[in-house]
């Protein structure tokens, strides 16, 4: 032991190697502001500087994308004159110490990233990870996050349409809360996050500026817990690094924002996210190609004497960088006093200096008054773009081969199915019931099915009939027994879902949320999962337009279930009359389309299944799977609904995808939501009821003998698989359930969860 | 047709959108604006206005246009608050009682089951007493609450205008929507204009808004 004090560039969460880096762009040794710049920009948060050089292997490029990744959102061309911007990101970190306030300000960021883009926001989905219901600790989390989600939601006026409740001990001191955004735009209104011409001002929007969330990005979420048990050790000191939402701000914030941008009063547009002004500077003046002159002493204030790494820093919420001309700065001013938004100039577009070599280098100033002494000095785009790459040591995990070979498919069901089957039922109407699904009159299929399907219509938009529909998906089981396999599944799984509601996939954004990269094995699994997404995009021709990673979801050493959430867009040519849903009629068939076995080893294997876990089997080998065949199963479903929702007679009454749970679920969801139960047969073995194997879907018809012919016709495998009628779910000999059982199993878990007590 | 829009409201797109089906026209009111020129009814949005902070409608009844709301209410003039605009008009005393949090503690966006009980507000003078209508909630507090004298004017004047069929938030004898003595001021918590197109579950807000509006509800 030394009692020599941490050097700071440690204590900022710079390396010694980074520090010859700032040393080497510099020139000369940096001063104290510098160097917690530099620690906030090269943040593992900020930088992405341990999975950048893998995203780059992630096809991006698409016909309709008009923004790909590296931007505030990704952008589509959605056609009618109307682009959609679409963004996906985690507030891990910070809701694992304050489950409230984390999941709000996630909210609140996410939308900022939106409607940066000239976007309004329209809709939100949240993906929700937790430890098992029956820790206090995990219901206090769940409850606290899911009302911070729509505390501020619902406020600032965002409908929130869908999500994930996944619960698994592996998220017990790690819960993670993703949040995905989509807003829409006139493609014309389209702008960038870029200062240019000298002379323009840097004019912060919004909120005063508090010690709240300094180091948010660097302290927080670029690093592990130390607490082993997930309880009250949980680092209740970083709580402070934890920022506090004002959705009333932002709502204001939003409106002063757009409308600014819909009277052409800016010229670029920024939001302060994690590392605040320091992160929004330099990256706009980078993406400009220009310097930028900062006065701390211009910012409004939420308390004395913060000093100017406090201020460069902090991550207060609601604010937003505009850059104005110096004509426009009075009509700004005026439009934001409409909406009580509060307006300060902070910054001036300056000449780039000259770099040694020659070229023009835009350099980020920050000064004490605008003439005043300059406290720092740093070329702008060293800190936005030129953080340290890595190749961080990649390792397959020793026991791969051992969990592998531990497959559950040959295990002997223990009990009964009916018994697994009703276990495996959770409604998680309790949680979307708390947000607000339908605001902007949009929502033709809200929470709670395969996938969400909205008009695309809002304020300020050009007519459409179009619909988009938007589907989130994770399968961390599938993922942890194998990575690229897994995280291929879980895109297919995205794309069957929008098919369900009649959209055909058109692009993804991706939330990698990983353990801790010092970790050979977790870089293993990032770059794998990275590879399966990759593999998956090209084969059904998608292009990824956004993404976010977060790394160091650890505790005590242990990581969690590699989890990459896949947000997915959709599109529908024509929405006037609502896809069928999951209710059927007596006397409907119900048909069993898409793929009947795997396509090597087990025909139905159970690896990585909710049964196989649930009975505390987590090894094995997920099922295989031909992309082509998935793609035409997929493409028949998403016509046959598309032809409903534009108005024909609708071959299905009711579509519903096999996914988590297996047929099983899928059935007893269905007959659920029917009221009406089903005789099945043709399913042998309960392997073959709880397989996840990808690419089918369950339909009724009135119609069977035309859905098998136009099926046959697609080159679909389709059989009818049983008849809906009585008040009873029966499989063969597996299942036998009263409908009462399944509707108050399937409507009351969550709940009876939530209310246990100790 | 005026829709009073305060900072933090964010049905009033919502409302414009619903009216306009109606064959109506609607123009935003700024919360500072003095006057009411030129509409011939009045709505008040859903949302949060002045944030809900202290309570809702709390702050937004001293917004400069609530004077003006209410000298058009007493010259007979229609108005209606929708949610937070509900909440709006018993903070300043243009209906009667409050709304209280959800018996739940938990904010409900659910579909809901409204029964007509009285046919002499403007909002509900185009329905039948006993009609059921699917119209929505998307409320936290949204538990209407009187006191017994108040209740017992409600019930004599005919001043309760909707209720639950299923109470969802504990609001006292299921009430779900008000009005003033004369019929022409009504709140209510469910959103009709949620509710006015097949395509998004239910038409029953037209019946509701065609009656406010005066318009017919499908034309």
């Amino acid at each position: 032991m030394t009692d020599a004090p941490e050097p700071l560039h440690r204590a900022l969460g710079l390396t010694d190697s980074e520090l010859e880096d700032i040393r080497s762009v510099l020139g000369r040794e940096p001063n104290h502001l510098e160097l917690a710049l530099y620690g906030v920009m090269w943040s593992e948060h900020c930088s992405y500087k341990s999975s950048r050089l893998h995203l780059k292997r992630l096809p991006t490029e698409g016909p309709n994308v008009l923004v790909g990744p590296g931007e505030n959102a990704g952008v589509m061309d959605a056609g009618d004159g109307i682009a959609v911007a679409i963004r996906i990101e985690s507030h891990n970190h910070p809701s694992a110490i304050e489950p409230y306030q984390g999941a709000a300000t996630g909210v609140g960021g996410i939308l900022r990233d939106v409607f940066t883009m000239g976007a309004r926001p329209l809709a939100v989905m949240d993906p929700l990870f937790f430890g098992e219901l029956t820790d206090a600790r995990q219901r206090w989390l769940l409850e606290g996050v899911v009302s911070g989600i729509s505390g501020y939601g619902n406020s600032v006026g965002v409908p929130t349409i869908g999500g994930e409740l996944t619960f698994d001990d592996c998220y017990a001191a790690n819960p993670l809360v993703n949040v995905l955004c989509t807003g829409a735009l006139p493609v014309d209104r389209l702008v960038l996050g870029i200062a240019s011409g000298v002379g323009n001002l840097a004019v912060l929007l919004g909120s005063s500026t508090g010690r709240d969330g300094i180091g948010g990005v660097s302290v927080l979420a670029s690093a592990g817990f130390a607490g082993e048990d997930g309880a009250a050790s949980l680092d209740d000191a970083k709580r402070p690094s934890v920022q506090v939402g004002d959705p009333y701000e932002e709502k204001r914030l939003i409106e002063a924002c757009l409308e600014l941008l819909d009277r052409g009063l800016v010229v670029g547009i920024q939001d302060l996210g994690g590392a605040g002004l320091v992160c929004a500077t330099s990256e706009t003046a980078a993406r400009g190609r220009v310097g930028m002159d900062v006065d701390v002493s211009a910012v409004p204030l939420r308390e004395a004497g913060m000093q100017p790494y406090e201020i460069m820093t902090s991550e207060s919420q609601e604010r937003m960088l505009a850059i104005v001309t110096p004509e426009g700065w009075p009509a700004v001013a005026e439009l934001c006093a409409k909406w009580e938004v509060r307006a300060t100039v902070v910054g001036r577009v300056v000449e780039p200096s000259v770099g040694a070599d020659g070229s023009s280098v835009g350099m980020l100033r920050i000064r004490d008054g605008f003439d005043g002494p300059i406290l720092a000095e740093v070329p702008a785009k060293s800190l936005a773009d030129d953080a340290p790459l890595y190749d961080r040591p990649r390792r397959r995990p020793l026991d791969f081969d051992t969990i592998a070979a531990d497959d559950p498919t040959e295990m002997q069901p223990r009990g009964n199915p009916n018994d697994d089957l009703l276990a495996m039922l959770v409604d998680p109407a309790w949680v979307y019931r708390q947000y607000d699904s339908q605001l902007f009159l949009n929502t033709v299929v809200g929470p709670g099915r395969d996938a969400a399907l909205l008009r695309l219509a809002g304020p300020g938009l050009p007519a459409s009939q179009r619909g988009i529909a938007l589907s989130t998906d994770s399968n961390p089981r599938w993922c942890a027994l194998d990575p690229r396999q897994g995280t291929a599944a879980t895109l297919a799984e995205g794309v069957a879902n929008l098919a369900c509601v009649g959209a055909t996939a058109i692009a993804v954004v991706n939330c990698l949320n990983f353990g801790n990269p010092e970790h050979p094995e977790v870089m293993w699994q990032l770059s794998e999962s990275i590879d399966g997404m990759g593999e998956a995009c090209r084969a059904l021709g998608l292009p990824v337009i956004g993404g976010n990673v977060s790394l160091y979801n650890e505790s005590g050493g242990r990581d969690i279930d590699p989890t990459p959430v896949l947000g997915l867009l959709g599109l529908v040519e024509r929405l006037v009359s609502p896809p069928p849903g999951w209710g059927y009629a007596e006397g409907d068939s119900i048909v069993l389309l898409g793929t009947r076995a795997a396509t090597s080893g087990y025909p139905h294997p159970l690896g990585g299944t909710r049964w196989a876990t649930m009975h505390g089997r987590r090894g094995g080998r997920l099922g295989t799977f031909s992309f082509e065949e998935f793609a035409r199963t997929t493409r028949f479903v998403a016509e046959t609904v598309a032809a409903a929702c534009a108005g024909e007679p609708a071959l299905f009454t009711a579509v519903h995808d096999v996914s988590r749970g297996g047929l099983g679920v899928a059935l007893a969801e269905m007959a659920s939501v029917a009221g009406v139960g089903i005789r099945a047969h043709s399913v042998a073995s309960h392997q073959e009821l709880f397989t996840e194997l990808p690419g089918r879907f369950v339909v009724a018809t009135k119609d069977p003998e035309n859905v098998l012919s136009a099926a046959a016709a697609a080159g679909v495998t389709a059989s009818v698989i049983g008849v809906a009628s009585g008040q009873e779910l029966a499989i063969d000999s597996l299942i036998s359930l009263s409908l009462a059982t399944i509707r108050s199993r399937h409507s009351g878990s969550l709940r009876a969860a939530l209310d246990a007590v100790g | 047709m005026g829709v009073v829009v305060f900072p933090g409201s964010n049905c009033e797109y919502d409302a414009v959108i619903a009216v306009e089906a109606l064959g109506a026209t609607a123009t935003f009111v700024w919360h500072t604006a003095t006057k009411l020129d030129g509409v011939d009814a009045i709505i008040l949005p859903g949302g949060f206005a002045h944030g809900d902070y202290l309570r809702p409608g709390a702050i937004a009844r001293f917004s400069p246009v609530m004077a003006a709301v209410a000298d058009f209410a007493a010259a007979g003039g229609p108005v209606l608050g929708i949610c937070n605009g509900f909440q709006v008009l018993t903070e300043a005393s243009l209906l009667p009682g409050a709304l209280q949090k959800n018996r739940g503690l938990t904010f409900l966006c659910q579909p809901t089951t409204l029964v007509v009980s009285s046919t002499r507000s403007v909002l509900t003078r185009e329905a039948q007493v006993g009609q059921e209508l699917s119209i929505p909630i998307n409320h936290f507090s949204g538990s209407f609450t009187c006191d017994d004298d108040t209740y017992a004017s409600l019930v004599e004047n005919d001043q309760i205008v909707l209720r639950y069929r299923e109470n969802p938030n504990g609001s006292r004898d299921d009430i779900a929507a008000v009005c003033n003595l004369d019929g022409n001021v009504v709140g209510l918590m469910p959103h009709p204009e949620r509710a006015i197109s097949a395509l998004l579950g239910s038409e029953d807000g037209r019946v509701l808004l065609g009656g406010f509006l005066g318009r017919p509800a499908f034309a």
